[in-house]
């Protein structure tokens, strides 16, 4: 059984007119099948409004399913006793990283679920130096969590996460509000977790960039699942990803039109250095030819 | 830059005092400020100064930061000065015109200036050598009694410590609020004083919805990471008395007696 299954999930709410009447019923959520297997590394891509982010929500109980169901480590998420529980195992960092840190230390910041879980105080110690050492933040404990940059914030951020010792870890758009630096430090850390500690990640992003490595993407849009493979899979379908408003990374864009423009290139190229490779096997063949023609 | 700030006034130093447990600190000023009343005569002055100065000794904060929480005070000093000196009635010393300036009312007059200073002097001391948050677990400590009576002493300080917390960040909101009003020719500098609060209105506004958004978020982050309001949490700081605390509590005791004794005895 996989840490996250859900089955036909169906998410909806209400938007209320100004009366308090009910104007009319958004279904955020339309029947998810989703399973992701415990050590893996998934994204979940889609533009605003697609429902990513709901879907974060219902994976740490924080929302629950209206129709269908969601069992995060075999616990289904519509039974209150599961809550808590639940929320130690799938773990959540959010979008801003100024309305997610508690404390006015780093490292208090770190041992606030630790010391919601009840864990005795030199074991929150303990954890609190091993999960700052897990994301490199070992070095800021004792700063203010208001002198840092959105990068390190992030990072303080799923270390608090790490703290609480969760076998799989959402991370909703966790980048969407960095610079470019402070987005590959929190992406780099998401991998170490992944790696070295054998976390399951979930990351929900709109960035192609961020997923070329991912074990498994999965495309919604309006509340549904409509692509799902390796990220090679995915990315080979450039005109399909237009459709749903996602722009691929623009070294696959640019060897997608080179393809077009008659290029003998392969379906997918991920990275620049694929690319380069790709494009001098081109050359070498086209001088060979030209060669033989002499 | 505005993140900078430091809130409250805390002064970091090395010192005993720093380390002390917050609720000693707290009953420490109270036990000052108390016995600041206890006494009419001159020698309850001496030991009041004796103990306010070696207590700031020992702190190690520079005198000249003691000082600066006086400025506040200084209006209020001046009009009990005036007060006690004139209308005291007593043996006149000095007669200008109606006003009368009696022995009686030059003692009572220094005396109630020297306890003022000694009482903003003493609780400053508080405020200086403990941080906002350590004040915090301390009042949450030792009200926990109040519990009993429903009063939510966990969540009260909660509430205090994330408000500590947010004071820079909306700080910083608001100064990006102001700049971005003023790129489109919102004008806070001129006018009276009705037009100043006035222009005030396209600040606080989105200022206030941007705090209601945080405070959504925040609500969600906390309940992500499993809190529960304050039952079966444990402390990652508790607080507990050391054998330097307990020495301060007899220290503290010492002093009230010696007070006590002298000022009933002379």
């Amino acid at each position: 059984m996989g840490i996250i299954e859900a089955a036909k999930l169906v998410f909806e709410y209400a938007k209320y007119s100004e009366e308090g009447s009910i104007e009319s019923v958004v279904r955020a959520i339309d029947g998810v099948d989703l399973d992701v297997k415990a050590g893996q590394f998934i994204a979940i891509l889609g533009h605003n409004g697609s429902g990513k982010s709901t879907l974060a929500k219902q994976m740490n109980a924080i929302l629950t399913p209206t129709e269908g169901t969601l069992y995060v480590d075999g616990k289904d998420t519509r039974k209150e006793e599961n809550i808590w529980p639940i929320r130690q195992t799938a773990g959540m960092v959010f979008q801003n990283p100024d309305n997610q840190i508690i404390g006015t230390v780093v490292e208090e910041d770190v041992g606030f679920g630790p010391e919601n879980m009840g864990i005795p105080t030199e074991e929150i110690w303990s954890r609190v130096e091993h999960s700052l050492k897990s994301v490199g933040m070992w070095e800021y404990r004792k700063n203010s969590p208001n002198k840092l940059s959105g990068g390190q914030k992030q990072r303080v951020a799923i270390a608090g996460v790490v703290a609480m010792h969760p076998k799989c870890i959402v991370l909703d758009e966790p980048t969407a509000m960095l610079d470019p630096n402070g987005r590959k430090e929190v992406i780099r850390t998401a991998w170490e977790l992944n790696k070295k500690e054998g976390v399951t990640v979930i990351l929900i992003t709109h960035y192609m960039e961020e997923v070329i490595d991912a074990d498994k993407v999965f495309v919604m849009d309006k509340g549904k699942i409509v692509m799902q493979g390796t990220p090679r899979e995915i990315f080979a379908q450039v005109e399909e990803l237009k459709k749903y408003r996602l722009a691929v990374p623009q070294v696959t864009l640019l060897a997608y039109e080179l393809r077009k423009a008659g290029l003998n290139l392969p379906d997918c190229v991920l990275r620049v250095e694929e690319l380069i490779e790709e494009l001098e096997k081109l050359k070498c063949q086209e001088e060979e030819k030209r060669g033989n023609q002499n | 830059m505005i993140r900078d700030i430091t809130i409250g006034q805390y002064y970091p130093a090395d010192s005993v005092i720093h380390k002390l447990d917050p609720r000693v600190k707290l009953a420490g000023t109270i036990v000052y400020i108390v016995s600041l009343f206890l006494f009419q005569s001159w020698i309850g002055y001496v030991i009041a100064t004796i103990a306010l100065f070696s207590v700031i000794k020992i702190s190690k904060v520079p005198f000249k930061f003691m000082v600066k929480g006086l400025k506040s005070i200084i209006i209020l000093l001046m009009i009990t000065v005036i007060f006690n000196l004139f209308l005291t009635p007593g043996e006149t010393l000095i007669q200008i015109w109606r006003l009368k300036i009696t022995k009686e009312g030059l003692m009572t007059a220094v005396f109630m200036a020297f306890r003022l200073i000694y009482l903003i002097l003493g609780s400053s001391v508080l405020t200086l050598t403990t941080t906002p948050n350590n004040l915090t677990d301390g009042l949450e400590k030792a009200l926990r009694p109040l519990n009993k009576v429903k009063v939510p002493v966990h969540e009260i300080s909660m509430v205090m410590s994330i408000a500590l917390r947010f004071i820079p960040i909306l700080l910083e909101e608001t100064d990006k609020i102001m700049k971005a009003q003023m790129a489109r020719g919102a004008d806070f500098e001129s006018g009276g004083l009705i037009k100043k609060a006035k222009s005030l209105i396209p600040l606080l506004v989105p200022l206030f919805i941007s705090a209601f958004r945080r405070a959504s978020d925040l609500a969600i982050a906390m309940e992500a990471r499993g809190y529960r309001g304050g039952e079966g949490r444990t402390k990652m700081k508790p607080l507990i008395y050391k054998t330097r605390d307990k020495m301060a509590y007899i220290i503290m005791l010492l002093y009230l007696v010696c007070m006590i004794v002298i000022t009933r005895m002379i």
